[in-house]
């Protein structure tokens, strides 16, 4: 029972967190057809700057957070701007390298500047640990899913209740239309990459605290949430914070039951098994293009 | 209309030949003529970067102050010594690249390093087959010096996983009367080197063990295997894992409320451990080869000297990088100079007969045999853990 209780506690917390990133990897492709496969980085971003601005700058959480997860907002600017637009303008497939690379070049920057040793961000939810049900909880982990639902919600307020948000939903629907009704559809689109790079950074900093901040911290989440967004359909926010959530119980039971050994092997070969009986993920519906 | 016959006009194609022939001529030439051979060059493969990065920093240190001595008392073979460098980021693939360009690019005498037993590991092969000695100042994982080679090119100053295990059993055995231990090890050739040894370490003292546990580097949470071992009855813990993992076994414990003996293998020795583990991080009890206990020791200011940012003994961790790597530099020198070239069989030879030589460990008599290329044993092993983000002994 303690282990089940930990598993699902595990789950639910690391599963809103993939569930997070993942919604960035949406929001850019809904809108632009286009991802930002520098997402990782993002995510370590937040997490390095949250520690920069907190601990080597003094600045209170409540400034010094949403500062970091502005800063990733800009980076997703201009991964936009110099790595992205400049292929899709020319109808190439290369913002997929691009960003992979902006990605790297962004790791190692971190890597000469912040430094070389992973440092800690300390939270004061992770100082006492709670009982729940047999086992020890951080304040920490039950804050995750509900940080990450709520901004969830919060985006979805957004898109739905306001000019620009219901402009971004335009674009989305058809990009064609949206144009001739006088949206400008580039700055919906250099949004869009802000918008996922915020996400990013937001879940960077809810999962440091219980890790650490290093250079190369959000390589491996980067990737889990690319499965998690291509699990979900990459078709609707819900469905792929719903993927979040499946993909985090799943790797924590695994995890939990067989050992983190095999987390790994068993979870992947759980999405390409998904993958060859629903191509267009869990939830997502083919796409038609016409041609 | 000039007086004198009109030079050739220079067409295209001859000028693409005249260019074609300068470079053949230049590449032909021989480039080793204009860099003369002045140093004796030894090659530093370690991890620089990532959680090990400051047990890189203190074997670069060490072997930075063991170059002085050694210049200062007239080099090598009458050249000074040089260090040329290449971080290995942990990773086993790079620094099999790194000591191929060491020996092969760079002409390195001899190669220290491996800071890490699987990158290590990679090495050794290749150590042996290029005939290269190479000494490995930290990575502690037997079959490293142990490799079943018929010429043996790998040597050792620092702890064996062997004995080490040995002597962590038998320290929560007297220290805490352990009679059920669990294992919390990390999912490399290190932790199964270390699995192998604790278990021959366990049947010696027919003890049983509360379960073997493995986890990766990058878990964020090692609950549910800590948990397992918790409800097997382990009343105490062997941990062997780098800094960050150990810490988060420790961050584990906290949240599980579970306090229980922890010995270790010096993983946490290598960064800042009581930063990631926090101040349960000062439980965790493991071994050192060397540890700076007096702030006026001659060879702390030394060392304070050469590197101003050392304010205090703290920032020092860990001393047994400093002192192995230091002591790892005097003997290959020694052997260099016994040996009379850097060919890598004479140093190896060598290696076998070099005598009297201080280090700060201890002093070297015959360190090296065929056998056992491991110059340091149980009884160079202390206990330490963390107080404050400083590595004290544990005296009792």
């Amino acid at each position: 029972m303690t282990l089940l209780m930990a598993a699902l506690i595990t789950g639910i917390g690391l599963g809103s967190m993939y569930g997070l990133i993942a919604l960035g990897f949406q929001i850019t492709y809904s809108v632009s057809s286009k991802v930002n496969f520098a997402q990782g980085s993002m995510v370590m971003l937040g997490a390095v700057l949250g520690f920069v601005f907190c601990q080597q700058y003094g600045m209170p959480v409540i400034l010094g957070y949403p500062l970091a997860i502005l800063c990733c907002g800009v980076m997703g600017v201009l991964v936009e701007f110099f790595l992205v637009r400049p292929f899709a303008v020319r109808n190439s497939e290369a913002w997929l390298m691009a960003t992979v690379a902006g990605g790297i070049l962004l790791d190692n920057a971190v890597l000469f500047t912040f430094g070389n040793e992973p440092r800690t961000l300390p939270s004061v939810l992770v100082e006492d640990s709670w009982n729940i049900l047999g086992t020890g909880v951080y304040p920490q982990q039950i804050l995750i899913p509900i940080a990450a639902i709520g901004v969830a919600l919060g985006l979805h307020a957004l898109f739905r209740h306001t000019r620009q948000g219901r402009a971004l939903l335009a674009v989305v629907q058809n990009q064609t239309a949206a144009k001739l009704m006088g949206i400008n559809t580039t700055v919906m689109v250099t949004g869009s990459f802000a918008i996922s790079s915020m996400l990013a950074g937001c879940a960077g900093l809810l999962i440091a605290p219980l890790f650490s901040v290093h250079s190369d911290m959000g390589t491996l989440f980067g990737l889990k949430a690319f499965a998690v967004a291509i699990l979900g359909g990459m078709t609707s926010a819900y469905s792929v914070m719903l993927a979040g959530f499946i993909y985090g119980m799943v790797e924590a039971a695994v995890t939990t039951y067989l050992g983190s050994s095999y987390t790994f092997i068993v979870v992947f070969a759980l999405v390409i098994a998904v993958l060859t009986i629903k191509p267009s993920g869990l939830f997502g519906r083919a796409a038609i293009k016409k041609v | 209309m000039s007086a004198y016959s009109p030079i050739p006009k220079l067409t295209r194609r001859a000028a693409l030949l005249g260019a074609a022939a300068v470079l053949m001529l230049a590449s032909a030439l021989p480039v080793t003529a204009v860099r003369a051979e002045d140093t004796v060059k030894l090659g530093l493969v370690a991890a620089l970067s990532g959680q090990s990065a400051k047990s890189g920093e203190a074997i670069t240190r060490g072997i930075t102050l063991a170059i002085d001595k050694i210049n200062a008392e007239g080099g090598v073979l009458g050249k000074p010594l040089e260090l040329v460098s290449r971080d290995d980021e942990s990773n086993p693939g790079k620094g099999l690249v790194a000591a191929r360009e060491l020996a092969q690019r760079e002409g390195v005498a001899a190669l220290i390093g491996g800071l890490d037993t699987p990158v290590s590991l990679a090495i050794v092969p290749f150590a042996n087959q290029q005939k290269i000695p190479f000494v490995g100042p930290w990575a502690a994982g037997t079959p490293i010096t142990k490799n079943g080679a018929e010429e043996n090119y790998v040597f050792r100053v620092s702890a064996v996983d062997e004995y080490v295990d040995e002597a962590i059993t038998e320290y929560l055995v007297k220290k805490y009367g352990a009679k059920k231990p669990g294992m919390i090890l990390i999912n490399n050739p290190w932790g199964e080197s270390n699995e192998k040894g604790l278990l021959k370490a366990l049947e010696k003292r027919s003890m049983p063990n509360a379960g073997i546990e493995k986890f990766e580097s990058n878990d964020v949470d090692v609950v549910p295997q800590l948990t397992r071992l918790k409800e097997n009855g382990a009343d105490s813990l062997f941990v062997v894992a780098n800094v960050a993992p150990t810490a988060q076994v420790v961050k584990s414990l906290d949240r599980m409320g579970w306090d229980v003996p922890i010995s270790s293998h010096w993983g946490p020795a290598g960064g800042r451990f009581t930063e990631l583990a926090g101040a349960s991080g000062e439980k965790v009890h493991f071994i050192q080869t060397y540890l700076f206990t007096d702030a006026s020791s001659p060879m702390f200011v030394k060392l304070q000297e050469k590197f101003p940012e050392i304010k205090t003994l703290a920032d020092v961790t860990p001393a047994t990088g400093i002192a192995n790597a230091y002591d790892a530099t005097l003997l290959i020198a020694a052997a260099i100079e016994k040996a009379g070239s850097t060919e890598g069989p004479a140093v190896r030879q060598a290696m076998y007969e070099i005598s009297g030589i201080e280090g700060m460990i201890k002093t070297y008599d015959k360190p090296f045999t065929p056998d056992d290329q491991d110059a340091l044993g149980p009884e160079d092993y202390t206990f330490a853990k963390f107080v404050e983000g400083e590595i004290i002994p544990i005296t009792d």
